[in-house]
């Protein structure tokens, strides 16, 4: 790797680091209500929520009452957002005049949003009104952000709890999340952005004169037509900075125009690339301090921190090495795939120029190391290795930071299995942070390990089978497979980034992929809360000789390896019919042609 | 139990007026009030002040007279900004070699004498169908063409890109470009000047 991408790479770790402490320590006092920290009109604010909405904030809940009040709460805004779409063309805010979105195609995006995952079946530009995307998407941004973000702290109830039987008010920790800490920073966020060129407006697009007209690709049929138009350019618009923001800072991903922010409106920069990519990770790595701030030990919070940050960053090298090789098989061509001080060079197929190599596989990595699943590159184009890194870091779970809430609720349950596993190995009964573990709680944890893999495979191998799965695809032999995979790992974890060649917006994948995300999300936040819900109930163990201590370098490592060999165990077969036989094929061919 | 619907839908509307109007309309307004012209779209003007172009939306170029942008995916023609698009092609699909082949064909067609090799920006469609830049790499190889069809000295040429061209944001971020359309702009008023 060349110096100034190394540079790159270590000044993003470094400035992300440097933010956890404090970041967290806020995170912290939002979640145990330190007043003296929060601006009192904005308690006042608070507080009439609660008054008009009849919710008692004393009031504690049950896991039951907390999960049926999150279930309510997101099954709502669902139907909110499938209507919007629904009805957007009788609606205000539609410069464009944009159709009512296809039933099957707001189904997908309603349930993609509510899920965090933010897949999109959609294309920004073509398909969503302005109203749409502020008052639908960019909501929802911010609310399932919150519900993760929510059922995290429940759980870390169930730690810091003795012999309880509550978990905590959804209302107030969904409330809190939103007023505190997403809304503030995505508000700082957007004005950064804004600074950078974001466009932020209401107007219709712009049409301008174009310097030299020209003809379009190739259809004759539709060329008299089509070579008059192309005299100007028609440039999508609309309030992007708010929606970025947010996207970024709530690992949400969903993008306001089609390619995400690979879109010269949506990350114009390279500041702004920093920015947003510092977004991603924010929130999943400061809530690791939160953790453990709000247990009573700090050490347990970094020692979760550690084993994500060492999971991800031996995939950030390969991933760029991957990219910057470049593609053999252009080697045979009169093209300069070099890196030089004048050009990035590597495999520049479906990469921006003001990004290059580094910034791109860079955070292609966060993106799916965090469940954000926002481009700023077609990963569709990279090369295979490329393409399985951020792949296999959506299989692993979304727990190497993973999305805001969710990832850290996920990696908790991988601990609870560590411990369990570490258990076994010493002939004790295994307990995590004073808590015994039990044989619901390993139950429920299982739940919570084995729905993905499920779905990813299960989905992957049904829809390989049908003609209108197999009809989606855009790139031929193993690739294609890859693509298949890649959708279902991405919707079976809740990421929401893609193999765009695919074309999902169709009946099939909309229902399923729809159908997966809903399974996903939910499926895996019932047994979290449940968790939460028994561990509350127990009375807390004393540290003894026998305890394991989980804030060692041992139990990273031990961490560390329950969630690749879970990962591993699962998923290599079906990576070898994809990423693994294409690089081995596009390697092979080099050098059985000598170049 | 409570019953969770009330202060379910309350709260969704309360959260949907705070997060979907109040914020987008403070952004908003922030935006119109202090940056204008990027929150508008970074737009160009030509001396009628009619808009033609934006600083970061890239342009078709065809004319071997002017400087080619990068490969644009975008259908149905390309750099249509109403619709961004990558290519999506695979690294081993046929499809996309054999595109690649035409690009190298088409450059060398244009420019027969130049044997430099062609820097792989100028083949490959961006991410977004929209790139406005290139590599210094790539406005550099074309130099040569340029300065032939518009008889500029190539020196000249060559000022103009490096006067055009970016650094590295701050010294480290991104990586170094060209706008293709600033860059074609100014070499339409360069030419302009020259015939005068």
């Amino acid at each position: 790797m060349n110096e100034q991408g190394f540079l790159q790479i270590m000044l993003y770790l470094l400035v992300l680091l440097a933010c956890v402490k404090p970041l967290g320590w806020y995170m912290g006092k939002v979640y145990q209500n330190d007043s003296n920290l929060l601006n009192r009109r904005f308690c006042g604010f608070e507080s009439l929520l609660y008054r008009i909405s009849g919710i008692n904030p004393a009031y504690e809940m049950r896991w039951t009452e907390y999960a049926a009040a999150l279930l309510t709460f997101n099954l709502l805004g669902m139907l909110a957002l499938y209507f919007l779409q629904h009805w957007q063309a009788i609606l205000p805010l539609n410069p464009m005049h944009l159709p009512a979105v296809n039933p099957d195609l707001a189904l997908n995006t309603a349930i993609s949003f509510v899920t965090n995952t933010n897949w999109q079946a959609y294309s920004g530009e073509a398909n969503m009104s302005y109203l749409t995307q502020m008052l639908g998407l960019t909501v929802q941004n911010f609310l399932s952000a919150a519900s993760g973000m929510a059922v995290l702290v429940a759980l870390i109830r169930g730690f810091s709890r003795r012999n309880s039987s509550t978990i905590g008010n959804f209302w107030l920790d969904m409330t809190r999340s939103t007023l505190y800490i997403l809304l503030p920073f995505a508000l700082l966020l957007a004005i950064l952005l804004i600074g950078q060129g974001v466009v932020q407006t209401f107007e219709p697009y712009q049409s301008v004169t174009l310097q030299e007209s020209h003809q379009p690709h190739s259809s004759p049929a539709e060329l008299a037509e089509i070579s008059q138009a192309i005299n100007y350019q028609s440039i999508a618009l609309g309030p992007v900075a708010s929606q970025i923001a947010i996207k970024q800072l709530g690992t949400n991903g969903g993008g306001f125009f089609n390619v995400n922010s690979a879109h010269p409106f949506e990350n114009p920069t390279p500041l702004s690339n920093l920015l947003e990519m510092l977004a991603i990770l924010l929130i999943p790595a400061a809530l690791c301090y939160t953790f453990g701030m709000l247990i009573g030990d700090t050490r347990q919070g970094w020692a979760l921190f550690t084993a994500m940050a060492l999971l991800l960053i031996p995939m950030i090298f390969i991933s760029v090495w991957a990219e910057q090789n470049g593609n053999p098989l252009f080697n045979a061509f009169h093209i300069d795939q070099q890196f030089s001080n004048l050009q990035s060079g590597g495999s520049m197929e479906g990469k921006e120029t003001r990004f290059g190599i580094v910034n791109s596989a860079l955070w292609a990595v966060l993106t799916t190391a965090a469940s954000n699943g926002s481009v700023n590159a077609m990963l569709d184009s990279f090369t295979p290795i490329g393409g399985m890194i951020p792949m296999s870091l959506m299989q692993l779970g979304e727990v190497i930071f993973g999305g805001v809430g969710s990832g850290l609720y996920g990696m908790i349950v991988f601990a609870i299995v560590a411990v369990f596993i570490a258990g076994l190995m010493i002939g004790r009964t295994p307990e995590y942070l004073g808590k015994k573990i039990e044989a619901f709680e390993m139950k429920m944890a299982a739940l919570v390990i084995l729905i993905p893999p499920l779905l990813v495979l299960g989905g992957t191998a049904l829809t390989i089978m049908l003609d209108s799965g197999r009809a989606a695809i855009l790139n031929p032999n193993a690739h294609g497979f890859s693509e298949v995979l890649y959708a279902f790992s991405s919707a079976g974890n809740n990421n929401g980034s893609a193999f765009a060649g695919l074309s999902a917006n169709s009946l099939l994948y909309n229902l399923l992929l729809g159908g997966i995300m809903l399974l996903s999300r939910f499926g895996l936040m019932i047994p979290v809360l449940a968790i939460a819900g028994a561990l509350a109930a127990k009375k807390s163990i004393p540290v003894g000789p026998g305890t394991l201590s989980t804030h060692t370098p041992l139990f990273v490592l031990l961490l560390m390896l329950t969630v690749l060999m879970v990962g591993a165990l699962t998923f290599v077969p079906a990576l070898a019919l994809g990423p693994i036989i294409e690089h081995l094929q596009m390697s092979g061919y080099t050098s059985l042609n000598g170049r | 139990m409570l019953n969770p619907i009330k202060p379910a839908l309350i709260m969704l509307l309360a959260l949907t007026v705070l997060t979907g109007v109040i914020y987008p309309a403070l952004v908003t307004l922030y935006a119109q009030t202090f940056f204008k012209d990027q929150a508008s779209g970074s737009l160009l003007y030509d001396a009628q002040s009619v808009p033609n172009g934006s600083q970061l939306i890239g342009q078709a170029f065809t004319n071997p007279k002017y400087f080619w942008g990068r490969p644009s995916a975008t259908q149905p023609f390309p750099y249509n900004a109403a619709a961004s698009s990558g290519s999506n092609l695979g690294p081993t699909n046929p499809a996309l070699l054999a595109l690649i082949k035409a690009r190298i064909a088409a450059f060398q067609a244009a420019d027969p004498d130049n044997h430099f090799l062609i820097p792989i920006d100028l083949v490959t469609a961006s991410a977004s169908g929209l790139d406005p830049h290139i590599s210094p790499a790539a406005a550099h190889y074309q130099v040569s063409r340029i300065a032939r069809l518009n008889q500029i000295s190539p020196k000249r040429i060559q000022k103009l890109v490096d006067d055009l061209a970016e650094a590295r944001q701050w010294g480290i971020l991104g990586e170094p470009r060209v706008n293709v359309l600033l860059l074609n702009r100014a070499l339409t008023q360069l030419v302009a000047t020259n015939e005068r």
